[in-house]
């Protein structure tokens, strides 16, 4: 596998320092002479001084055999278009950015962008995870669907609580698959009634999450 | 019509007057403010100050309702990605792109920008010239 890395910051000089030491064919393209230099002479010639959203420097590159390209220059512009030009010109088959405003990731995807990374985001979901008060946690998100599970818990104060679900008021795209209580696992019917501490575990329409959210903190 | 320029620079501040001029309603969009005094004192149009690759600094341009959106950046990718973000997510019916790579002009137009090379115009202008006046008798020696 050939992996061609753009930008020489600290994510992709660590990326390709892993990737060369399990043994990877890996190309790292910056733009800066000097750190060029040091770089070679870390981790031998598998560095390119090169501007990534050139052409001729991915064509340099050998982009059109590359499996995949990872870009992780500090500016989300550039990233975007030297995954557009790896898979539009050199039709590499996946194409990876780091994205650096969070908001940009769904831009990013919308434009053809097969896989996205934002630190931010990365940050604030684990933030979700191990924070208790958090209403609603995303657990995973089906990207090829739209589609993410989200776990919800219910604590002593939600007006849900005693209610049957057929009552809750939830978003039209959502399927509330689970239900944790304690040890045991629940397959919720319209009479589940929710109690204190239960996890309730849904399917839902990324664009409803919100909506979810607010459903189920009221 | 209602129109949103990215890149307050020469040709974008050109634009914009020569718009506001004609009457349309204008808005120019630059991360540095000092670049709007370009602009001079008589135009009538708005300006906002961030970039243009950020949803909310478009919509706080009046994206939504623009007719038309020019991106005119002297970076080529923010130049592009503000064009591409208008036109996938804000619809705007005329995005008009200024890219100065000829490469990445043709792909961008391929994938359904409009793009304007300033790079490929001015060669072939400079090259028209050059063959015009190679028709011209050179007036005594070789100067």
């Amino acid at each position: 596998m050939f992996i061609l890395v753009i930008g020489g910051g600290k994510i992709g000089y660590y990326l390709t320092k892993t990737l060369v030491s399990e043994g990877y064919e890996v190309l790292l393209i910056e733009r800066d002479q000097h750190k060029v230099v040091t770089f070679t002479d870390r981790f031998g010639a598998v560095v390119m001084q090169g501007d990534g959203a050139e052409a001729a420097t991915l064509q340099r590159a050998g982009a059109s055999r590359a499996n995949v390209v990872i870009a992780t220059t500090g500016e989300d512009e550039d990233n975007l278009v030297i995954c557009q030009l790896a898979k539009r010109m050199f039709q590499v088959g996946h194409v990876m950015a780091r994205v650096n405003n969070p908001k940009n990731e769904e831009i990013f995807k919308r434009l053809g962008i097969d896989t996205t990374v934002s630190v931010t985001n990365i940050i604030l979901s684990y933030m979700e995870q191990s924070l208790p008060d958090r209403p609603l946690t995303h657990l995973l998100t089906l990207s090829h669907a739209d589609l993410a599970i989200v776990e919800a818990s219910i604590t002593g104060q939600s007006p849900h609580i005693g209610r049957p679900l057929s009552d809750v008021k939830l978003p039209p795209d959502v399927a509330v698959s689970a239900i944790i209580r304690g040890e045991d696992l629940l397959i919720p019917g319209p009479e589940t009634r929710l109690q204190p501490g239960d996890e309730v575990i849904a399917v839902t329409h990324r664009a409803s999450e919100e909506l979810l959210r607010e459903a189920l903190s009221r | 019509m209602k129109v949103v320029i990215l890149g307050c620079g020469r040709v974008g501040s050109t634009l914009a007057r020569s718009l506001d001029a004609e009457g349309h309603h204008v808005t120019v969009i630059d991360r540095n403010q000092q670049q709007f005094q370009r602009l001079g004192t008589d135009f009538h149009g708005a300006t906002v100050r961030g970039t243009g690759i950020d949803e909310d600094v478009l919509r706080r341009a009046g994206i939504e309702e623009a007719d038309v959106f020019v991106a005119v950046t002297n970076g080529d990718n923010t130049s592009i990605m503000a064009s591409q973000i208008v036109q996938e997510i804000f619809e705007v019916p005329h995005v008009v792109t200024r890219i100065y790579d000829p490469v990445r002009e043709q792909l961008y137009r391929s994938l359904g920008l409009d793009t304007v090379c300033p790079t490929t115009l001015i060669a072939g202008l400079v090259h028209e010239k050059l063959r015009d006046n190679a028709t011209v008798p050179s007036s005594g020696g070789a100067g």
